[in-house]
């Protein structure tokens, strides 16, 4: 299965039209994969705080977004998550790479990896994680999940889910 | 001119207009000046209102004008390549630059001393930017309507706050109302 197709094709299936990404080396393929898509509009963000804003604003102005970015950034967002997207009941999807997991080269990443989960538990967003590359099938009822409740959903993909980092 | 002023003098122009608002007084006195459903107030998340502004004026066709502050605008750097890089020529970022931080006591920023935002707009790639004395903002940002582009407006005045009442609006209310506007 190419899932980073599956992903950019249940965002359109969703009509999210609308999405800001920061990098990660596991997200590479399905941002690759979403600028090239016609329907979508890719807008790279310097911060993911400041892609929140963006998402809020399109979602204002009647376009369905999604954030794309690494676990770390939940770390920088929790004032936004908070004062923006909760506070003013606003959807927002957010596909995140769960950096720090089984498979993780990179030892630093785990520091921030045993926070997520709780950070995303204490700010009351609902969390799902993909381990399996089966788990992807659940993406279209997560999406359409979203928009809803008006909530921010967090999606944890780890290294395990995109086949293995550095070894895929 | 201190900020409350401008906003009193630009309030007709910005009544028919889809508006964010920073946080903190800027808001208060923009809600006590004109509160409008077509204003979006921020209570909350300082730096995200040029980026609120972007997102809603690429995602509809009306004109969007964000007003923000010096410090917000440093909060939040990244914003301006973005902009510059994303254009959609019904924003407006009009800077009001007083050189301090006003919702939290009047510190300096550095927008007040040796960074020019103006031209840290311009390095960005942001096409029209346009610096002006507080007493022609008014003139300036109905230029910019009128010109239909992308406009980055820095408008210089002096620091200080009006006394103006918190804003007690739910946020959805708040959300919802703009929502409303914005389809009208």
């Amino acid at each position: 299965m190419d899932i980073d197709k599956k992903i950019t094709d249940d965002l359109v299936a969703n009509d999210i039209s609308f999405v800001t990404t920061v990098p990660c080396k596991q997200l590479a393929g399905v941002i690759e994969h979403i600028d090239a898509r016609d329907g979508i509009f890719h807008i790279p963000s310097n911060k993911e705080d400041e892609g929140m804003g963006l998402c809020a604003g399109a979602w204002m102005g009647g376009k369905r977004p999604a954030i794309i970015m690494q676990n770390t950034a939940v770390g920088v967002t929790i004032n936004t998550l908070a004062t923006l997207i909760q506070y003013y009941r606003m959807p927002l999807p957010m596909l995140i790479s769960y950096r720090g997991e089984l498979r993780e080269p990179i030892a630093c990443q785990v520091e921030m990896a045993v926070h997520t989960k709780a950070l995303l538990a204490q700010l009351n967003i609902p969390t799902y994680h993909f381990h399996h590359q089966s788990d992807v099938e659940e993406l279209d009822a997560i999406l359409k999940y979203t928009f809803m409740c008006n909530k921010p959903v967090a999606i944890l993909t780890d290294a395990n889910f995109w086949g293995g980092y550095g070894d895929q | 001119m201190i900020r409350s002023e401008i906003l009193k003098e630009i309030a007709p122009i910005l009544r028919d207009q889809l508006v964010v608002c920073n946080i903190g007084i800027p808001s208060q006195e923009l809600h006590a000046i004109d509160d409008q459903p077509s204003n979006f107030y921020m209570l909350g998340t300082m730096g995200l209102a040029s980026s609120i502004g972007l997102g809603l004026a690429l995602s509809q066709p009306k004109p969007v004008i964000v007003i923000d502050g010096d410090g917000s605008i440093l909060t939040n750097l990244g914003t301006l390549p973005t902009i510059a890089n994303n254009v959609a020529d019904n924003y407006i970022l009009l800077i009001v630059d007083n050189g301090s931080y006003g919702s939290t006591g009047d510190q300096p920023t550095y927008a007040g001393q040796k960074t020019s935002l103006t031209k840290m707009a311009e390095a960005a790639g942001c096409e029209r930017v346009i610096e002006c004395a507080a007493e022609e903002t008014g003139r300036v940002l109905q230029e910019a309507l009128d010109a239909k582009q992308m406009t980055i407006i820095v408008s210089k005045c002096e620091s200080g706050n009006a006394k103006m009442p918190p804003i007690t609006m739910d946020p959805v209310v708040i959300r919802d109302r703009f929502m409303k506007a914005v389809q009208a």
